[in-house]
């Protein structure tokens, strides 16, 4: 169903013409209250007053994960800590997190969108629902659960990391619907098989995200569970899960335009791409309060549709993601760069930097090793100095990445030495 | 007394041991006796070479991880029960061993090749009660002559 029509299926012009009135207030209130913000409006030569509709979206400057970490931790925070109710952090480039905040308003505008997402696929009040993203300082988790208590749903709220218990509450308290990454599905549904399970569940439908997965995958997931899966996107920089999620007709994610501006730009040129074209995501918030942010880059790669869905959505669609225009992997749904790999070795001073990150899937989960070259400088003749090595590598990048490594220590010069830009990842999941 | 033990990193992958030997023989050094210690995903061959410096040089021209450690050669008698004693007078003493491996000998009998927490202070409890140490160059030439 269509949880809130009057925002889901506007026509273009009253879309536009409530992002213009939205976006004005918003570049009053971020120029006055962010000094960031201020002061690079002021380099550009531009006003508040400048901006006198959406379509002037472009003059904004642009936002980045480094502008954010440069300003860690509430640097960009637009209200007083008071009205910040919670805030929720990602693992940035080289170590420190990338932090979020919230204000009240903002909480109840991300669990509205959440539930639109999980209205979107067929899931209602009579609906029981396993949050199997992660909780805590991850969005998953929290965004899923306070979605489903506003749409009415009966929320259990599992957390990763207990396949076994999440099938036998999956079963006994037939459970209807699922959220979670799209490779933990498929592991649940091996486990299911394994156990001779799959005719004993009640799932009807799933919402995965937090990680790019193809439609081959999500036929595959339907096949095995019987069920509907449905495809959940979003960035805690910009909310959370619920930024845009995809309908029955899975021709593309439908953005919640009504809080969120979506551009597809050229990373290169930086210049706005034409509908269909396929560029840089590009975000403008236009209704938070905690983190507004101008034209935030997500580096995801996709194209954007004004078409009107068969759905009778008429909010724009980003098609399916195409990759990333940076380096970031994302394992099991926690975002890696190879860089904060780099740093947590150097830090440790004890390995060469020469390493090399190699992602696979096995039994659909995600396995990240990283091969480690032995330099002579640290090497040892006993065995079991090696393997106190090898486990001080894999606790310092486990607790860097929040994720759990297995390190390989190679000979040295084993890993390939390329011209220019070194090759840092073997990606071997086949993904698109 | 002490000897110098040639270590080298080897991945547990085709050839590799292989390429150590390669190197070895194109430097014209000779492998007196060796070891090899492994795990799930690498080894480390540990050897008693003609000339440790150069082949430590050699493998490290050719990409290695190779270092050289310090480790003695206690000589004992081909029977029963002598490797017992050195061991335990090594461990009354106070010494652990963190490991060890034969000598490859010429003559009958046979010397133990064995790292120690303090090289010095066992090759001093060694000498105290007449077991004989080899040098540097009858280790590295095979050339150890029993005295006890």
């Amino acid at each position: 169903m269509i949880w809130n029509e009057a925002k889901e299926c506007m026509s273009r012009d009253e879309i536009l013409n409530m992002q213009g009135v939205r976006l004005k207030k918003t570049v009053k209130r971020v120029y006055h209250n962010v000094e960031f913000y201020r002061k690079k409006m002021q380099q550009m030569g531009l006003e508040p007053g400048d901006i006198r509709g959406i379509e002037d979206l472009n003059k904004l400057p642009f936002t980045t994960k480094e502008d954010l970490r440069e300003n860690y931790p509430f640097g960009l925070f637009a209200v007083p800590q008071s009205e910040v109710v919670r805030v929720h952090a990602s693992s940035g480039t080289t170590g420190k997190a990338t932090v979020v905040g919230y204000t009240r308003k903002d909480i109840d505008i991300w669990q509205e969108c959440v539930t639109r997402v999980l209205a979107m696929s067929g899931i209602g009040a009579n609906d029981k629902i396993q949050v199997a993203y992660g909780y805590g300082l991850f969005t998953g988790g929290l965004g899923l659960h306070y979605g489903a208590e506003n749409l009415g749903a009966t929320v259990i709220p599992m957390s990763v990391g207990n396949t076994k218990r999440l099938i036998t509450m999956m079963e006994d308290f037939e459970a209807t619907a699922i959220a979670c990454t799209p490779s933990y599905l498929l592991h649940i549904a091996e486990t299911l098989e394994e156990m001779g399970k799959v005719d004993k569940i009640k799932l009807k439908a799933a919402i995965c995200g937090a990680e790019p997965w193809t439609e081959n995958m999500r036929r595959e997931i339907e096949a095995k569970l019987n069920l509907k899966a449905y495809d959940i996107y979003g960035l805690s920089e910009i909310l959370g899960p619920g930024v845009a999620a995809d309908c029955d007709a899975h021709n593309g994610l439908h953005v919640y335009e009504d809080h969120f501006v979506p551009e597809v730009i050229n990373p290169d040129t930086l210049e706005t791409c034409k509908e269909g074209e396929v560029g840089e995501l590009v975000f403008t918030t236009i209704t938070k309060e905690a983190l507004p942010l101008f034209r935030y880059r997500t580096k995801d790669l996709t194209s954007i549709s004004y078409d009107p869905c068969e759905c009778g959505r008429t909010i724009a669609r980003i098609s399916r993601f195409k990759g990333r225009s940076d380096d970031m992997l994302i394992i099991r749904g926690v975002n890696v760069f190879p860089s904060q790999v780099e740093a947590a070795l150097l830090e440790m001073g004890e390995t060469s930097p020469h390493y090399i990150l190699i992602v696979d899937r096995v039994n659909n989960l995600d396995i990240l090793e990283i091969q480690v070259e032995v330099a002579e400088h640290f090497f040892s003749d006993e065995i079991r100095k090696l393997e106190g090595l090898t486990k001080k590598i894999s606790h310092v990048l486990q607790t860097a990445l929040g994720l759990a490594v297995k390190v390989t220590l190679v000979e040295p010069k084993t890993i390939a030495r390329s011209e220019g830009k070194a090759k840092r990842v073997i990606d071997k999941r086949k993904l698109l | 007394m002490q000897i110098k033990q040639l270590s080298v990193f080897i991945e547990n992958k085709e050839g590799r041991l292989e390429g150590v030997t390669q190197v070895l023989t194109d430097h014209n050094i000779n492998i007196a006796s060796f070891s090899l210690a492994d795990s799930a995903e690498y080894g480390v061959l540990r050897m008693i070479v003609s000339d440790p410096e150069m082949g430590r040089q050699a493998l490290k021209e050719k990409g290695f991880s190779a270092s050289l450690t310090d480790v003695i050669a206690v000589k004992i008698a081909q029977k029963p029960g002598t490797l017992h004693q050195v061991l335990r007078l090594l461990f009354e003493a106070g010494f652990s061993v963190e490991y060890m491996y034969t000598l490859a000998t010429a003559g009958t009998d046979t010397s133990i090749i064995m790292k120690i927490s303090d090289i010095n202070g066992a090759i001093d409890v060694l000498k105290k009660n007449c077991y004989g140490v080899c040098t540097a160059k009858e280790a590295y030439e095979i050339n150890n002559i029993i005295n006890k």
